[in-house]
C-alpha cells in the first residue's frame, strides 16, 4: 500500500517536481501515472523508493513513514518494491540469469532455491531459453522482460515501473502491460508511469495525471 | 509460483526495517527452517501463502547465507583481479617493493645483530681500586665476585703486576723505572657472564657502587657504538615502514577508487534493489585483501631471493674472518606477520576508499 499526504519535492535547484500530492494505492491495486515529462513522474516513483525525501509532506509505503526511515533500512524497504526502469538497467558483464538472480542473492538466498526461482521468472517473461546469454545480446523487448523478470523474482508486493514501454514499439508495449496485470491479478500493487496515453486509456485502469508537479486528473479512463 | 498468490493473503501493515541482519531480508532468507517445519512452509507457499509470513528467520540460515555471500565473493574478487593479471601484478609490485625495503632491512639488522652478540662475549670490565686497598683484601673480593652469577671469570693484577703489563704494553719501559712509586692500582679484570649491553651495563653500575672501586669500566667502547648504531637502525626501520605503510595504503587506496569507478554500474543497480552498504562495500575490501596479500607475498618472495642471492658473497666473507656466520632470514612467525600485516593494510586501504567513495554513488 502507498499513501502520498499533502507531498511536497523541492529539488536543491529550487525546482518544484511535486507540490500538494495526495492520493492513495490500495493493496493489490493497478495504476498508471501520466503526464509530460518533467511533470514529476520519475520524481514520485522515487520517493517511493526513497532515492528521494519529500520536502513537506508524508509518503507511507506498507505503513511505514519513508520520511523517518532510518537509512540502513531503505535496503529493506527497496526488497519490498520490483522497480522496472525505462533503461532496464541491467549489468552488461553477466548473464542473463545472473541479472535476475541478484534481488535474491542479495536476499541470501540459498542457490538452489534462487535457481529454481530465477528460472520461473524468466519463464513468466518468456526468457527461459536465453538465461545464458548477456543482456547485450537480447533486443530492446527481451532486455525490457528481464528487467521484469528481475523486478519480480523475489516476489515483492509492490512493482514500480518507469516508463517500461518507452523505446517499444506498440505490439511489445502492450505484451509489456499485459506482463504486469497477470503480476496485479495475482495480488501486486502495481504503479507504472507512462506517458502511452492511446496503450493506457485502452486499459481501463485507474490513472492518475501529473501537470507540473500537481495531480490534476484521478480516475478510470475509458 | 509467481501467479499462484492471492492477494489477501499478504498480511498489511508488516513493517520492513526488520531486524539486525546485514542480509537477511524480512520475506525470503528464509529457506529451510528444520527438516519437519521446512516442508509444511514451502506447502504452504506453494499453496499461496507469500514470503511475508517468514518472518521467523533462522539465525543458523542467516549466517550461512553470509558466510556463502563472503566465500562468492572473495572467489569472485580474485578472478577479478586474475582477469586482468599485468594490471594486478604491477599493483602487487608496487605493494611488494614498498613492504621489503622496510622488511628487508629489519633482516639486515637481525643478521648484524647476531654477528654482534657473537662479538660482545668478549667484553670485559676493568676494576681499578683504590689506593688504600691491599693486596690481600683486593684478592678477597677477586674470589668474592668469581662467586656472582653475572661473572664468568675474575683476574686480579696486583700493583706489581699492574705496572709490569703497563711497561710492557704501553713502550714506557724505561721511563717508568725513574718513578718513585708505582702510580698504578691494583685492578681486577671481570669477564661478565651475561651478554647484552643494558645487562652488562647494569653489572658495570653495580660493581661501581663496590667501596672498594675507585672506577669500573666497560671496555670495547664500540659495542656500545654498535648498540646506538643498532637503536637507530630500528628506529629507521620503524620511521619508514610507517612511511611505506602509508604508501601502500594509498596505492591500494586509488586502485579500489578506481575498481569503483569502474563499477559504478552495477553498484547502483545493486542499491536501487536493495543491497546493504556491507553487500555492496563486501567486494571491494576482499579485492583489497587480496591486493595486501598478494603484495606481502610477492615481498617475502623478494626478500627470500635476495637473500638467496646475497648468501654467498657473505659466507665467503664470513670464512675471510674465520667465522660459519650465514645469513638468517625470515623466519615462520615474520613471515605470517608480513602477510598478516600486509593483508591488513589491504583490508584498511580498501576501507577508506569505500568510505570515501562508496557513499558518492547514489541511483540517481
Amino acid at each position: 500500500m502507498i499513501q502520498f499526504h499533502n507531498v511536497f519535492k523541492r529539488y536543491e535547484s529550487g525546482h518544484e517536481a511535486l507540490q500538494n500530492i495526495s492520493f492513495t494505492l490500495n493493496e493489490g491495486e493497478m495504476a498508471f501515472l501520466t503526464g509530460h515529462s518533467g511533470s514529476g513522474k520519475s520524481t514520485l516513483l522515487k520517493l517511493i523508493m526513497r532515492m528521494e525525501v519529500a520536502t513537506r509532506g508524508q509518503v507511507n509505503v506498507e505503513g511505514v513513514n519513508l520520511n523517518r526511515l532510518a537509512r540502513r533500512h531503505v535496503p529493506f524497504l527497496r526488497r519490498k518494491i520490483g522497480v522496472v526502469f525505462q533503461d532496464h538497467q541491467l549489468l552488461f558483464d553477466r548473464s542473463v540469469y545472473d541479472n535476475v538472480a541478484l534481488p535474491l542473492v542479495i536476499d541470501g538466498m540459498e542457490p538452489q532455491d534462487i535457481g529454481r526461482r530465477v528460472r520461473a521468472a524468466l519463464d513468466k517473461v518468456g526468457l527461459l531459453s536465453k538465461e545464458k546469454l548477456t543482456p547485450i545480446m537480447l533486443s530492446g523487448g527481451e532486455q525490457q522482460r528481464v528487467g521484469i523478470a528481475r523486478a519480480v523474482v523475489n516476489k515483492p508486493p509492490i512493482l514500480l515501473a518507469d516508463e517500461p514501454t518507452g523505446n517499444l514499439d506498440p505490439q511489445l508495449s502492450a505484451e509489456i502491460m499485459q506482463l504486469f496485470r497477470q503480476f496485479n491479478a495475482v495480488g501486486v500493487t502495481v504503479l507504472i508511469a507512462s506517458h502511452d496515453i492511446d496503450l493506457i486509456s485502452r486499459m481501463g485502469m485507474r490513472m492518475m495525471e501529473l501537470n507540473q508537479g500537481g495531480l490534476s486528473r484521478s480516475g478510470v479512463m475509458e | 509460483m509467481i501467479n499462484k498468490r492471492p492477494a489477501a493473503k499478504r498480511p498489511s501493515g508488516a513493517s520492513f526495517p526488520p531486524r539486525k541482519s546485514r542480509e537477511a531480508s524480512p520475506r525470503n532468507t528464509v529457506k529451510k527452517p528444520p527438516n519437519r517445519l521446512r516442508s509444511t512452509l514451502e506447502q504452504r507457499n506453494k499453496s499461496g501463502k507469500t514470503g511475508a509470513n517468514f518472518s521467523k528467520i533462522n539465525t543458523t540460515d542467516r549466517i550461512k547465507a553470509w558466510r556463502r555471500h563472503h566465500l562468492a565473493v572473495a572467489v569472485d574478487s580474485l578472478a577479478r583481479l586474475l582477469a586482468t593479471p599485468f594490471g594486478s601484478l604491477m599493483t602487487w609490485a608496487v605493494i611488494a617493493i614498498a613492504l621489503s625495503l622496510p622488511v628487508g632491512l629489519y633482516v639486515f639488522l637481525n643478521n648484524a645483530q647476531l654477528v654482534s652478540s657473537n662479538w660482545d662475549g668478549s667484553a670485559q670490565i676493568s676494576l681499578y681500586l683504590k689506593e688504600q686497598v691491599n693486596d690481600d683484601a683486593g684478592r678477597n673480593l677477586t674470589q668474592k665476585l668469581q662467586m656472582d652469577a653475572d661473572i664468568a671469570e675474575t683476574r686480579y693484577l696486583s700493583r706489581e703486576q699492574t705496572l709490569a703489563e703497563f711497561k710492557e704494553f704501553s713502550g714506557f719501559g724505561e721511563a717508568l723505572n725513574y718513578l718513585e712509586d708505582n702510580p698504578l692500582p691494583p685492578v681486577i679484570i671481570v669477564r661478565p657472564a651475561i651478554s647484552g649491553i643494558t645487562s652488562q651495563k647494569a653489572l658495570v653500575e653495580r660493581l661501581q657502587a663496590l667501596p672498594e672501586v675507585e672506577e669500573a669500566q666497560l671496555d670495547l667502547a664500540w659495542v656500545k657504538r654498535l648498540y646506538h648504531i643498532m637503536q637507530l637502525g630500528q628506529r629507521t626501520i620503524t620511521a619508514l615502514g610507517v612511511l611505506l605503510s602509508l604508501a601502500v595504503l594509498l596505492v591500494i587506496g586509488n586502485t579500489i577508487r578506481l575498481a569503483i569507478e569502474s563499477r559504478r554500474q552495477e553498484i547502483v543497480v545493486v542499491k536501487l534493489i536493495g543491497a546493504t552498504d556491507a553487500f555492496v562495500r563486501r567486494p571491494f575490501l576482499y579485492t583489497g585483501i587480496w591486493y595486501g596479500l598478494g603484495g606481502g607475498l610477492l615481498a617475502w618472495l623478494l626478500i627470500n631471493v635476495s637473500l638467496f642471492w646475497l648468501d654467498v658473497p657473505v659466507r665467503s666473507l664470513a670464512s675471510a674472518y674465520a667465522s660459519d656466520f650465514s645469513l638468517i632470514g625470515l623466519n615462520l612467525l615474520d613471515s605470517i606477520l608480513l602477510l598478516i600485516s600486509s593483508t591488513l593494510l589491504g583490508w584498511l586501504g580498501a576501507w577508506i576508499a569505500v568510505g570515501r567513495h562508496l557513499g558518492k554513488v547514489e541511483p540517481q
